[in-house]
């Protein structure tokens, strides 16, 4: 069992996205996360899905997507090969007690207040996901309120790219 | 030319090929209906007695000749009772087009009167769907569901039009049909692979699926095993794609599987699959299945290899031209150890077949298949009538048994005869069980008023004689809702009823006159056998169990 991502071009049309993401569940592989949207040309969209699996699983799910007719690529991005970033949203207490140490997580991690309240702080950050994790696990004991997190994003390093075959 | 939505409907299949669509109309279909009207001496509408009948009708159409099947029905209901037709066609890889009417795009979203969102119903079954809500893009959406339907591993296609897209008109120009959408081709390298396990193999075992029938790969299949002096087995829906009567031809394997066959895929050294998904029917427990083998897999499908049995050597292709090209890369050999051993399994086999004084099932298909020419086409509902037939007829051309496989669906049956006979006009026969006719026998209606003379034969023994079987193999005999004895159903009565003739026979004399009778009348016909309600369908491996566990022999 591994962590996989895939990069799927789609085209950009009503109803592609559930007939991405029911294939996951009709076939018994769970989505971990998913994210979508348009890509440099308004035609495709590009859903990226990360996925817990076997390798079973991660050839299955690249041959059932792509015999989806509106799946015009679909690509297993190589951990080694790949930049992915994910982005949380995450609400912490804000006590005087413990407002100092927030804060200084909040610079350790390169992260950022984007509001502040009198009883709240919504913090933002960005990074790999075992990044995003750590800082959750680092700010649990100052109170977690609400948590929001994208799924995650992935290119290919150099100058490879997803386009459609036809 | 300027054409309403609903005459580009009827243009588009005609100029797809399309001579005989199956339908019901209603509400949000009415606008095409009276384009059908208008079209009736281009295209011929058989209006059946249900939705479920006609989409069943467009399948049956579709596997006896090799074109795509379409139906027709409203939204709403009409459109929900295609679902299980829609499936069948799915699991069995049936070209088909499926179009339904909807409510008007304003009234979309909003559970207006039988709105019903049938894409997303049938996402999982059909090979892709549509809404169509731009006039626009009507006639180019229908072309391109033919070209699905077809390319490929065929499937259904479902296209949703909206009723004031069936109104708005537009300019219409016909255009050439396209050409399949392409196929990888065979990778050099598998071949190579594949022909180096042929030459190493001594027990060669080919088996063939129903992906050897929609490519049209029989006579390559008997060629190879010529080459290689292999043994050839089927799976359900790969029956009828070699004739019955080559010598290596040992016939259905699996769960109903032949003992010859079954036992021979349990011990050849190499199984060289065509177009089979290696269902779980045909497999029972796998890794017994593969104990004794390595796996060439030859799919259409690159989604079928490796998907239920890790293959040796998997080559997605066209399964005519990759066994051509299989062929040209194998050297001819003889395997006489294995050919004593099969021989064996088959003597074993004949022996077991034992006669009794009343009519058997086996008698029933044997006195039904000595009356009908090869070109007729056979077809079955579901249940251990099925596999009576599956085991026993005698087919010698492609395209000839039609069955429900992968989804199993009673009630299949008599819909697809009406389908099957509007595509081939062969003579049409029909086994079906009491359980199974009772499910959809309104077509018999359809039947009765298009001049259809499907002969149905009813294996009529009061139980629903599969389940029954398995709760007296697995469920100590509790009888739970199978036996039918209550029930007072008269077959031929019915079929007086709905203006066919009816028969009964309990001799194997009765049936022989029954069926003489029937074919000279040229009239849908019944002819309710009686059978008895302890016969079994054998050999059986029992689910989730494998060779070993066979069972060829029930007592008491």
């Amino acid at each position: 069992m591994g962590k996989h991502i895939f990069s799927i071009l789609v085209t950009n049309k009503p109803g592609v996205m559930t007939r991405v993401s029911s294939m996951f569940t009709r076939r018994g592989f769970n989505i971990d996360t998913l994210t979508v949207g348009e890509t440099e040309s308004p035609e495709f969209s590009r859903i990226t899905v990360s996925m817990i699996g076997d390798d079973y699983a991660k050839d299955q799910v690249v041959k059932q997507l792509s015999k989806l007719h509106d799946v015009k690529q679909v690509q297993v991005m190589e951990r080694d090969d790949t930049v992915t970033r994910e982005l949380l949203l995450v609400k912490v207490k804000n006590d005087s007690s413990t407002r100092q140490d927030v804060l200084a997580a909040v610079d350790v991690f390169r992260s950022k207040i984007v509001d502040y309240s009198p009883d709240a702080l919504c913090i933002e950050i960005t990074g790999e996901t075992t990044k995003l994790n750590a800082f959750i696990e680092l700010v649990k004991p100052f109170g977690i309120m609400e948590i929001c997190r994208t799924g995650i994003v992935a290119l290919e390093r150099g100058s490879h790219c997803l386009r459609s075959s036809d | 030319m300027k054409l309403s939505g609903s005459q580009i409907i009827i243009e588009v299949l005609i100029e797809q090929g399309c001579d005989c669509i199956f339908g019901y109309p209603g509400g949000q279909v009415i606008n095409i209906y009276d384009a059908l009207y208008e079209y009736q001496d281009r295209i011929k509408h058989v209006l059946t007695a249900h939705e479920q009948g006609a989409s069943h009708a467009a399948d049956g159409y579709a596997r006896s000749t090799g074109k795509t099947g379409v139906c027709l029905a409203t939204s709403g209901p009409g459109a929900t009772n295609l679902v299980t037709g829609i499936a069948t066609a799915y699991l069995d890889s049936v070209p088909m087009v499926a179009i339904t009417g909807n409510v008007p795009c304003s009234l979309l979203g909003r559970d207006s009167f039988q709105e019903v969102d049938i894409c997303g119903i049938t996402m999982p079954i059909t090979k892709h769907n549509y809404i169509v809500k731009d006039i626009n893009e009507l006639a180019d959406t229908l072309r391109e569901a033919f070209l699905i339907a077809r390319s490929g591993r065929p499937g259904p296609v479902l296209v949703d039009i909206p009723k004031n897209v069936q109104v708005a008109v537009t300019e219409f120009t016909n255009k050439p049909v396209a050409s399949p959408l392409p196929v990888p081709e065979a990778d050099e390298k598998l071949l190579a692979e594949a022909a180096e396990l042929i030459a190493e193999s001594k027990k060669p075992y080919i088996y063939a699926g129903g992906g050897a029938i929609s490519g049209d790969a029989g006579k390559e299949i008997e060629k190879l095993a010529e080459l290689t002096d292999a043994y050839i087995g089927c799976s359900m829906m790969g029956i009828s794609s070699v004739p019955y009567n080559n010598p290596r031809f040992l016939g259905m394997q699996g769960m109903h599987g032949h003992y010859a066959s079954s036992m021979a895929q349990a011990e050849a050294d190499l199984i060289i699959c065509a177009g089979a998904r290696f269902s779980d029917r045909a497999t029972g427990k796998k890794d017994v299945y593969t104990r004794n083998c390595r796996i060439i897999h030859i799919d259409i499908d690159a989604a079928e290899i490796d998907k239920n049995i890790t293959s040796d050597v998997g080559i997605t292709g066209d399964i005519k031209s990759t066994l051509a090209k299989l062929i040209s890369m194998v050297a001819k050999k003889s395997n006489p150890e294995w050919k004593e051993q099969v021989e064996k399994f088959r003597a074993e086999e004949a022996a077991s077949l034992t006669k009794s004084d009343r009519m058997t099932p086996y008698d029933i298909v044997d006195t039904v298949n000595d009356k009908m020419p090869e070109n007729a086409v056979i077809v079955t509902d579901v249940g251990q009538h099925q596999m009576w037939v599956a085991q026993r007829y005698r087919f010698s051309q492609p395209r000839k048994f039609i069955s429900s496989g992968g989804l199993g669906t009673m009630g299949f049956g008599l819909g697809a005869a009406i389908g099957s006979y509007e595509g081939t006009k062969d003579p049409v026969i029909l086994f079906t069980g009491d359980g199974s006719f009772g499910m959809n026998l309104n077509e018999l209606a359809t039947a009765v008023s298009f001049d259809i003379p499907v002969i149905i034969v009813v294996m009529n023994n009061h139980v629903l004689g599969m389940v029954k079987q398995w709760q007296t193999l697995f469920f100590d005999k509790h009888y739970s809702n199978t036996i039918l004895d209550k029930r007072q159903t008269k077959f031929t009565k019915i079929a007086e009823a709905f203006g066919a003739l009816g028969f009964s026979a309990a001799t194997t004399e009765e049936l022989s006159k029954a069926l003489d009778e029937a074919i000279a009348s040229k009239r849908p016909c019944v002819i309710d056998c009686a059978v008895d309600e302890n016969e079994f369908v054998l050999p059986m491996l029992p689910p989730g169990g494998c060779i070993d566990n066979i069972i060829t022999h029930i007592g008491g």
